[in-house]
């Protein structure tokens, strides 16, 4: 069990390892430049002041510096928490817009992921249980997993937020309120959550409900469960054994959806330009602040890495199997 | 007499219609007996067990009956079915590797099992150590989990686990086939203790290969097809078959005593009816060496034709 998880922190440390090399890769060999994309911004006419804001810009930047240098400055950097200046919101640092943006975006996340996780696997084991329930069910599960998040949220941004006027479609909160801990604030806050919370979690839910209730037939036919019947055992007693065993895939599979589930977040942030790490993303790009974009992506890949640790430990203790540092059957 | 089948039918309902898979068969089972079940693959043997505790749900009782202990089983009632089960009827299933929930140890999964039947653990507990060690395994297998077991040690784990209640009635369905040669001897030989040391009152011990039958059993039955073929001693079926295709078997074995692992009868081409649509008559005419015009016509009724030996063939 210990080797078992020295060997996956490895595999994670090395993938941060690749994740923050090809991150600081990304701005400095692509097309556009974002010093002059600056100097453009501030419309300076005179070539002289032109030359020494390049110059200003690119010693605070550290472009002048040979390649190898900016890469072992990069992660000094980064591991004292220092991730650059943003050039859209110039000279604000990046951990600090960051840093704002992120309680959006794990307000959004993590009940989104927790609560469809929970209340798609109780509802798909229940829906095995019944046949009706079931026949509705996987027809409306499979159209909302295959639903991309984007238009289950336009679709609902338009429908309840401008048809139905009932939510707002922009925003964390109002422009005109301050934020504070007032309820008439934090009811402002929870309205303008509720439609992108509600697009993430519905898609899903869809696709937790259908694992789940595929799980459960398969392991309600699997040996054990026949054996066990075979002995007149519960029909109770066979669905908990069941239900556990299907939780393990559900497990893993949360595991491997992090990244999709993100990644819709992300988007949908954009549709209600929702203020988390979705809508930097935009506004980095639009501003070609790749400092921003870099700080962003570098968070949001340590966040996943982080959560699929979590899972994997969570698994160990679940599946006595891991722990004896088997994978299948023997 | 512990078990009573009387010309029992079992069919299973599938889209082109029955299969006939049981056809009318009648035995007897007496106490401490263990009667080796023996056929081709497809011949009903796996129905006839599965008749006996839990009918799966396309499987409907098309006739007959069953008595157990001088009681009538209610097979075709599920829940009925159900406080016969493991107290009176009990399974050594083939997929002994598997039956164990993978994600239970050993001895909760005992202990949630027997008290979801009404019984206290702490009643069985003595009884069950005392089992294990006997087949040689140590007490320490009931905090383990499955997988930390051999095939050979999950497979006597479920033998004990099948019979702590001693039952009256024991199937044990191709308990042998996943094993080593070897193995497949000391499982058999292991059963046969449990009914010497009356674990288990009476055993149906269903196999495909009449070699290591005739090594356990006291009678043996062999099926053709849905139907009874011949039932008598093991040494009698052995040494002096009276139906064709009994004879056809015994004489596909080298010698007795040596495994055949061919499914199929080498001795005798073509291959068994369609179950859907038997033909009348004789169902193993087609294949019948010895076949003649009253085999197509009328089919051979079981007739005992020395004391306890029962042959289904117009020239038996
Ligand atoms: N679930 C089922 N549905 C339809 N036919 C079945 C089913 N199970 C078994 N059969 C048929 O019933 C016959 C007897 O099967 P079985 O009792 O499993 O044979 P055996 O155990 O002797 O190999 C076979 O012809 C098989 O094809
Ligand atoms: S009844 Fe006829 S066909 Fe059938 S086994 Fe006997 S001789 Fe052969
Ligand atoms: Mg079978």
């Amino acid at each position: 069990m210990r080797r078992y998880l020295l060997r996956k922190l490895l595999v994670y440390g090395l993938t941060f390892f690749v994740a923050v090399t090809v991150n600081w890769m990304i701005p400095r060999f692509m097309p556009g430049d974002p010093v002059s994309s600056m100097i453009a911004r501030a419309s300076v006419a005179q070539p002289e002041a032109v030359e020494a804001m390049r110059a200003h810009y690119n010693s605070l930047f550290g472009f002048d510096r040979p390649v190898f240098e900016q890469y072992v400055n990069f992660w000094i950097a980064l591991l004292r928490g220092d991730l650059g200046i943003s050039i859209w919101l110039f000279p604000t640092p990046v951990w600090d817009v960051i840093v704002r943006a992120v309680p959006y975006t794990i307000a959004l996340l993590l009940p989104a992921i927790l609560l469809s996780w929970i209340a798609g696997n109780w509802f798909g084991a229940f829906a095995a249980r019944r046949r009706w329930l079931d026949n509705t069910m996987l027809p409306v599960g499979y159209i909302l997993t295959a639903t991309p998040y984007m238009w289950l949220a336009i679709l609902m941004a338009w429908g309840l937020g401008v048809v139905a006027g009932i939510f707002p479609v922009a925003g964390g909160y109002s422009f005109e309120l301050q934020p504070s801990w007032s309820w008439e604030f934090i009811g402002d806050l929870a309205l303008h959550w509720f439609l992108p919370f509600a697009s993430l979690f519905i898609v899903a839910f869809g696709g937790w409900a259908i694992g789940m209730r595929n799980m459960i037939i398969y392991e309600l036919e699997a040996d054990y469960a026949n054996y066990l019947a075979a002995l007149g055992a519960p029909a109770r007693l066979i669905r908990r054994y069941a239900f556990r065993n299907a939780m393990l895939p559900q497990i893993t599979g949360l595991a491997l959806q992090l990244g999709t589930l993100v990644a819709g977040a992300l988007v949908t942030e954009v549709v209600f330009s929702y203020p988390g790490l979705g809508h930097l993303i935009l506004k980095a790009i639009q501003n070609q602040d790749f400092f921003l974009l870099q700080g962003t992506f570098l968070f949001i890949v340590i966040g996943v890495l982080i959560a699929n640790f979590l899972i994997d430990i969570v698994y160990t203790v679940v599946d006595p199997r891991t722990r004896m540092g088997l994978g299948g059957a023997a | 007499m512990t078990l009573r089948v009387t010309d029992l039918k079992v069919y299973y309902k599938t889209l082109r219609g029955e299969v006939k898979a049981l056809d009318g068969v009648t035995f007897e089972l007496g106490d401490a007996e263990i009667l080796g079940l023996a056929g081709e693959s497809g011949c009903g043997k796996s129905t006839l067990g599965k008749a006996l505790i839990r009918m799966d749900g396309r499987m409907r009782l098309r006739g007959g009956g069953v008595e157990l202990d001088g009681e009538r089983l209610p097979i075709d009632d599920d829940a009925a079915m159900n406080r016969y089960r493991y107290h009176r009827i009990s399974l050594i299933p083939q997929y002994s590797m598997s039956a164990l929930n993978p994600t239970r140890r050993i001895g909760r999964m005992i202990r949630e099992l027997v008290e979801s039947r009404g019984v206290r653990y702490a009643d069985v507990e003595e009884e069950l150590l005392r089992r294990l060690k006997l087949v040689g395994l140590d007490p320490d297998v009931l905090s383990r989990y499955p997988i930390e077991l051999s095939g050979g040690m999950k497979q006597r784990t479920v033998m004990v686990i099948s019979t702590l209640l001693n039952p009256s009635l024991l199937i044990a369905d191709e308990v042998t086939s996943a094993l080593d040669v070897s193995t497949q001897k000391a499982v058999a030989k292991a059963l046969a203790g449990f009914r010497d040391r009356g674990f288990v009152k009476s055993m149906i011990f269903v196999t495909h290969d009449i070699s290591l039958t005739y090594q356990i059993a006291d009678t043996i039955m062999v099926m053709y097809a849905g139907k009874l073929v011949e039932k008598a001693s093991a040494s009698a079926i052995v040494s002096k078959p009276r139906h064709p295709y009994t004879q056809a078997l015994i004489n596909s074995l080298p010698e007795v005593g040596v495994r055949y692992t061919d499914r199929r009868l080498s001795g005798i081409p073509g291959a068994p009816p369609s179950l859907l649509k038997p033909p009348a008559g004789c169902r193993f005419r087609d294949r019948c060496p010895k076949a003649f015009a009253r085999c197509a016509a009328e089919e051979p009724p079981v007739t005992e034709v020395a004391s306890g030996h029962f042959v289904a063939c117009w020239k038996g």
